[in-house]
């Protein structure tokens, strides 16, 4: 039995011409799977909400309740917010810190000021009598936004703890590569607040 | 023996350059896109813009172009040969997301009519 050599084995199969993937790359990969799995878990609540829009059990309906003054002001925080996410990434990956902190610290500022705007409106939907439990439309509403609220709640939960750990352990490869994933996410939740506001809202509200 | 050191088809991943194709420029040029449809989306829905019965259509339009403008301009789903996974995904994503939203509402409605 002979020993075989790297030489032995002629050329690497054309796939692997360029060599592995780099960590930036498979990391990537695997946290947009699971963005997608989110994405289609949301589209089970979406496919909900479209079916039962209009079933509001002689309750009050979008027109009565929604606000779009308030769901304005909610888009554009949103949307700046994933706007300073992406300049913050971009300065962590330059190593300019301290720009780093102040973006990530306008972004958490946002974000927090989306979600007080909807624990706002939920409380006066409730306080109304327009709770989830009033009719199947509040049902599906309160759990499609409210599912949206919480994972903006957990992103900003995540967000306090890799900005504690670049501060504590700096711009390591390791702590870049949990920023990425941290800044797919945020995008990922505007694309879905996308489709939040144009079905729930600006529809339910015509 | 490590790193750029091996053979191409041997090397342990994550020792390239960690480089990104984004920059300041495209994250503006994609928060632009996303400020004007957004407001085009508010306006089309209050206003009498669009010949009425088009008004959902208009709103799905418009929604359909942010995210796609999200996808390019934040999440950077360019034509990179890296990306191919990530498109092929993201095309399979979609799939089941249409087959979900559109395959309810159509066996939904069908049910209410024939309930009526």
């Amino acid at each position: 039995m002979t020993a075989v050599t790297t030489a032995d084995r002629g050329p690497a199969p054309l796939a692997a011409a360029e060599g592995p993937a780099p960590t930036r790359t498979v990391v990537a990969y695997g946290f947009w799977i699971f963005l997608l799995s989110d994405i289609i878990m949301f589209s089970g609540l979406f496919a909900a909400y479209s079916v039962l829009w209009r079933n509001t059990a002689g309750g009050p309906d979008g027109r009565e309740l929604f606000d779009l003054r308030n769901v304005f002001i909610e888009t554009a925080c949103l949307l700046l917010s994933s706007y300073t996410c992406g300049l913050a990434a971009l300065s962590a990956e330059h190593r300019q810190i301290g720009r780093f902190f102040v973006l990530e610290a306008i972004t958490f500022l946002l974000g927090a000021a989306f979600l007080l705007i909807e624990i706002s409106e939920f409380a006066g939907m409730v306080a109304k009598g327009a709770g989830p439990s009033r009719s199947a439309f509040l049902s599906a509403f309160f759990t499609l936004v409210g599912t949206h609220g919480a994972h903006v709640t957990s992103g900003l939960l995540w967000l306090i703890y890799l900005v504690a750990q670049v501060a504590a352990k700096g711009l390591r490869p390791p702590v870049l590569r949990r920023l990425l994933c941290f800044s797919l996410f945020w995008h990922a939740l505007d694309i879905i607040w996308v489709g939040v506001f144009t079905l729930v809202y600006l529809m339910g509200a015509r | 023996m490590v790193g750029a050191d091996r053979p191409l088809h041997e090397r342990t991943p994550g020792v390239e350059a960690e480089e990104s194709r984004a920059n300041v420029l495209s994250y503006t040029v994609g928060f632009g896109l996303a400020v004007i449809l957004t407001v085009m989306s508010f306006v089309v829905a209050q206003t009498n813009l669009l010949w009425e019965p088009g008004i959902p259509v208009g709103l799905v339009v418009l929604a359909f172009a942010q995210i796609g403008v999200h996808l390019v301009f934040f999440l950077h789903m360019g034509s990179g040969s890296d990306n191919t996974n990530n498109i092929i995904a993201l095309t399979y994503g979609v799939w089941i997301v249409f087959l979900v939203i559109a395959g309810s509402c159509w066996i939904m409605f069908n049910l209410y009519a024939n309930m009526m």
